[in-house]
């Protein structure tokens, strides 16, 4: 049994405690924004926040989850959040757009810990989320707009 | 140009903002062009007309207008990142007269039956259906004029069309197309030739630049149709579709290409808590076509579990019918295509006499580049819901290729075409995985064991890395030799690579006319004695295809190959590759051997070397080519020409003493003649950018005894933002008179090459073996 607390909502789950965090999102919970494309943290698709910080969901056991999670579709109600997906939209950052929900989240984070990073932090913190369509530089662009 | 079948020669016009085929004068001229075509037995039809399924303009079938003026587009083709849904609303839009807040994009069914073709891939989309499209949404404006004039009992040329909305001129009286959509519905789809396309100064979306333009962000542009849910997680992806009670499964597939499925206890994992079933995957024998490879599926309640069920699994693989493919060893297949190089092989050009002019160069140089397998590694790894329920199958894919999913699900499960439905989501990234339909038969025939209940079948990465459809690997072998005044009097090139063909045919050695004719046959230099040869290569894994396809390899060869020999002339890059090209002139595919020339039309789209060289002139212009470079920095420029378009690159490097490289500045020049939607063509030239930094630094799939040993992201290297340049700047060449090119994929070739030749301007050091990796340490 796990409780969970995510977008403000406290769940009581019948699920293993090392099942992920992602397959509990997804598959128990149905909120499909926080994508899957690993499964052993390289990627960062997977990107939701704990208490405000950026995780790899896919290899956070649900049973570590504690405290207030995040995903994608609640971080609009977040004003770092809503203007990441504004300046996402100006710029036209996403190609395919799979791995944004990630990216966006890892932004996130990185804005909260520090409001005007320089292009080489945003780089450092951004590294872990990869894009196989190669927005890069428009996400460095991004962020440094919103 | 006066010579294209009809709908050809209608493109060209468009390209040109003329009337379609309104005149008189015109219409003659084209019924004259295609009489005379006929004469000299050109049959064939080109272009989305050529193409399995056809083309359609009828404006019903893409275009639905309600009472309440909202207008719904079909989009028929896969949206992969290229931003097609947008594209092509656009491009309806921009005919029609639509506001396009009140534009909405419905995804269309696999069924080439309604909207012709829909494979997406060979970067055809717009540049095959920017005509029919366009027509479409003239055929619709046309309609809702008619149905105002008839309302109005008024002359249909009194009628004139702003946004959203029909007016009368003389009176001044206004109906919004809502309020004319259900009386334009009953009207008759107007005949092609009466079609009068809008002249340039009333486009508002089509070829307008938007958006970010090399750091400067310029006005605002139509929203693309899928930004909003992108950003906010409610986009649709291939596993993202609700469903009540779904099931989720995972597939163990053999090690080895070939290999069978043995041994195994099915309790293992029916053991783990939320496996409910394991379900045998038949395979289809060597070669596997676009089958599965069979295997053994583990059907859970939720992924997680199904991954745990086939980990507890401890199968037998049957490796005899693998036998031959269980010995593939990357290395030591690198040098058996190494020795088939020194050896003549099959001749796909000859022009001149090689050895002759060999025997009389001044200088003759040589040099062998490999590429390896390449994996597409899309963000989203394939996955596939499949529904069986009396009798009819559904899938919901992200697919590349909605048709040949249905009929391959069809033909699986034993059923009827027209009891198959297949509904294409958002592609998380495809660049050619996603055109094989395994992954739906997968998903279908598991879903047939649980009648009523939607089944996704989840590839994780290692599934992906492991049991890919591989960019084939490559060995290019060349030769030249130049004369007193360094220039080149003999070019021999032999290519050699297992065939995307050998899918089909287990024997199949040689590249196929499709793979010849991307890069290969098509090398536009004006040199005395050419010479390719493409000796036999065998293939061991399946053989897919990526991005560009056989252009990359081609490409990286002889963009090198073209830099070595300048050098040893003496002379600048960019002044030599102008010499090789010699003066600017259309050479005709035809007469290189290319019978593929992207499905186009050889008296349309031709090889023009004055294409090549304006790329090459205005990259070179654009990036300062010639500067002097400091200590351990340099400039390295490349070129390409594929799908029917022109793409050249300079990167500027550096190189520290460690060997550690840093990519300043990449800037690419681009003609695809006309641009449909700029924003978007800048946007996936960026992306090319970044795959072919991939290409050249990082990827390499290597096989051990048959097996892949990349299994994920921290063994299968792709480029992260760090490997970014700081700065990529896209610079579009205006040519509209010329006919549409592809945009997806031919930025990608010339990338690999130019870095590579940036890294030896700064360094002195030749790659020829690619990835890069460390070959840049001590």
């Amino acid at each position: 049994m796990a409780s969970l607390n995510i977008n403000g909502k406290e769940y009581q789950l019948d699920v293993p405690d090392q099942m992920p965090l992602l397959w509990v999102i997804r598959d128990v919970l149905g909120l499909k924004g926080t994508k899957f494309g690993c499964g052993k943290a390289q990627c960062g698709a997977c990107t939701v926040h704990l208490d405000g910080v950026a995780i790899r969901s896919c290899t956070t056991p649900v049973s570590g989850a504690i405290g207030e999670i995040t995903t994608i579709e609640a971080i609009g109600n977040d004003p770092i959040g809503q203007r990441l997906q504004k300046a996402w939209l100006d710029l036209g950052v996403p190609q395919c757009g799979f791995c944004q929900s990630g990216q966006i989240m890892n932004a996130v984070s990185l804005l909260r810990q520090n409001p005007a990073p320089g292009r080489d932090e945003i780089i450092h913190a951004m590294s872990g989320n990869l894009c196989r369509c190669g927005t890069y530089n428009r996400i460095i662009a991004a962020i440094q707009r919103a | 140009m006066e010579s294209g079948p009809k709908d050809r020669l209608q493109i060209a016009n468009v390209s040109r903002r003329r009337f379609l085929t309104g005149l008189a004068g015109a219409a003659a001229l084209v019924i004259a062009a295609r009489w005379d075509l006929v004469e000299t037995a050109e049959k064939r039809k080109y272009g989305a007309e050529g193409m399995p399924g056809g083309y359609t303009d009828n404006p019903n079938v893409f275009i639905h207008i309600d009472p309440d003026g909202t207008v719904t587009v079909v989009n028929h083709r896969s949206e992969m990142g290229q931003g097609i849904r947008t594209s092509n609303a656009m491009v309806i839009a921009d005919e029609l007269g639509a506001d396009w807040d009140r534009v909405r994009v419905k995804q269309a069914e696999g069924d080439h039956s309604v909207y012709g073709n829909q494979y997406t891939e060979a970067s055809r989309s717009m540049r095959q259906w920017f005509d029919p499209l366009r027509r479409a949404g003239a055929a619709a404006r046309q309609m809702l004029e008619q149905a105002a004039a008839d309302r109005w009992q008024v002359r249909l040329s009194e009628v004139k069309t702003g946004v959203h909305e029909v007016w009368h001129e003389q009176s001044g009286r206004k109906l919004g197309f809502g309020e004319l959509a259900e009386a334009a519905r009953t009207l008759e789809v107007p005949d092609p030739a009466s079609l009068i396309l809008r002249e340039d100064h009333e486009l508002r979306f089509i070829g307008r630049e938007s958006g970010l333009i090399n750091g400067v962000l310029e006005t605002s542009r139509p929203k693309a149709i899928d930004g909003e849910g992108i950003v906010s997680g409610t986009a649709v992806y291939g596993a993202d579709v609700p469903f009540d009670n779904p099931l989720y499964a995972v597939i163990a597939r053999p090690p080895v290409y070939g290999a069978e499925l043995g041994r195994f206890h099915e309790s293992d994992a029916l053991n783990v808590p939320g496996v409910l079933k394991v379900v045998r995957i038949e395979g289809a024998g060597l070669p596997a076509a676009f089958n599965p490879l069979g295997g053994l599926a583990v059907v859970a309640t939720n992924t997680w579990a199904a991954m745990q069920g086939r980990k507890a699994l401890k199968i037998h693989w049957d490796y005899g019918p693998a036998e031959d493919n269980r010995s593939y060893t990357s290395s030591a297949y690198r040098e058996i295509l190494e020795a088939r190089a020194q050896i003549p092989g099959e001749v796909i050009r000859k022009e001149g006499n090689f050895s002759k002019a060999m025997e009389g160069a001044h200088q003759r140089i040589s040099a062998t580049y490999y590429m390896p397998h390449l994996a597409q590694t899309p963000m989203e790894p394939p996955v596939a819901t499949a529904r069986v329920q009396k009798g009819n199958a559904e899938i919901w894919a992200p697919t590349q290729n909605p048709q040949a999913t249905r009929t391959k699900v069809a033909e699986r499960l034993g059923l009827d075409v027209t009891n198959v439905t297949v509904n294409v989501t958002l592609l998380g990234g495809a660049f050619g995985r996603k055109a094989k339909p395994d992954f739906a038969i997968e998903a279908a025939a598991i879903a047939q064991w649980f009648e009523g209940r939607p089944v996704t079948l989840q590839w994780t990465r290692e599934d992906d890395l492991q049991h890919g459809y591989y960019q084939t690997v490559s060995l290019d072998h060349l030769e030249a030799g130049l004369d007193e005044r360094g220039r080149a009097t003999a070019w021999l090139h032999r290519s050699l690579s297992p065939s995307t063909m050998s899918l089909l045919k287990a024997d199949f050695e040689h590249k196929s006319k499709v793979e010849q004719g991307m890069g290969f046959n098509t090398t536009p230099f004006d040199i005395p004695a050419i010479l390719l040869e493409n000796p036999p290569a065998t293939a061991h894994v399946r053989i897919g295809w990526i991005r560009s396809v056989y252009n990359l390899p081609h490409a990286w060869a002889i963009q090198s190959f073209a830099h070595e020999l300048a050098i040893a002339a003496g002379k600048d890059h960019r002044a030599f590759l102008l010499e090789m090209l010699g003066e600017d002139r259309k050479i005709s595919n035809r007469s290189v051997g290319d019978t593929y020339n992207y499905d186009e039309d050889p008296a349309i789209y031709f090889i023009d070397t004055g294409r090549i060289r304006g790329v090459i002139d205005r990259v070179a212009a654009e990036s300062g080519w010639g500067k002097e470079m400091p200590r351990g920095r340099g400039l390295g420029l490349a070129f390409h020409h594929s799908f029917g378009s022109y793409a050249a690159v300079v990167f500027d490097v550096e190189v520290s003493e460690g060997g550690s490289l840093t990519i300043h500045r990449a800037d690419i020049a681009f003609d695809c003649g006309p641009q449909a939607n700029p924003e978007r063509i800048r946007s996936q030239l960026e992306g090319a950018c970044i795959m072919g930094i991939g290409v050249a630094l990082l990827n390499e799939v290597s096989f051990e005894n048959g097996v892949a040993q990349q299994d994920n992201f921290d063994r299968y290297r792709i480029p992260r933002m760090n490997n970014a340049p700081r700065e990529i700047r896209i610079h579009l060449v205006e040519n509209p008179d010329e006919p549409m090119g592809g945009v997806g994929e031919p930025g990608l070739p010339p990338v690999a090459p130019a870095l590579v030749n940036a890294i030896y301007a700064a360094t002195g050091k030749r790659i020829r073996r690619l990835p890069v990796g460390d070959q840049l340490k001590g």
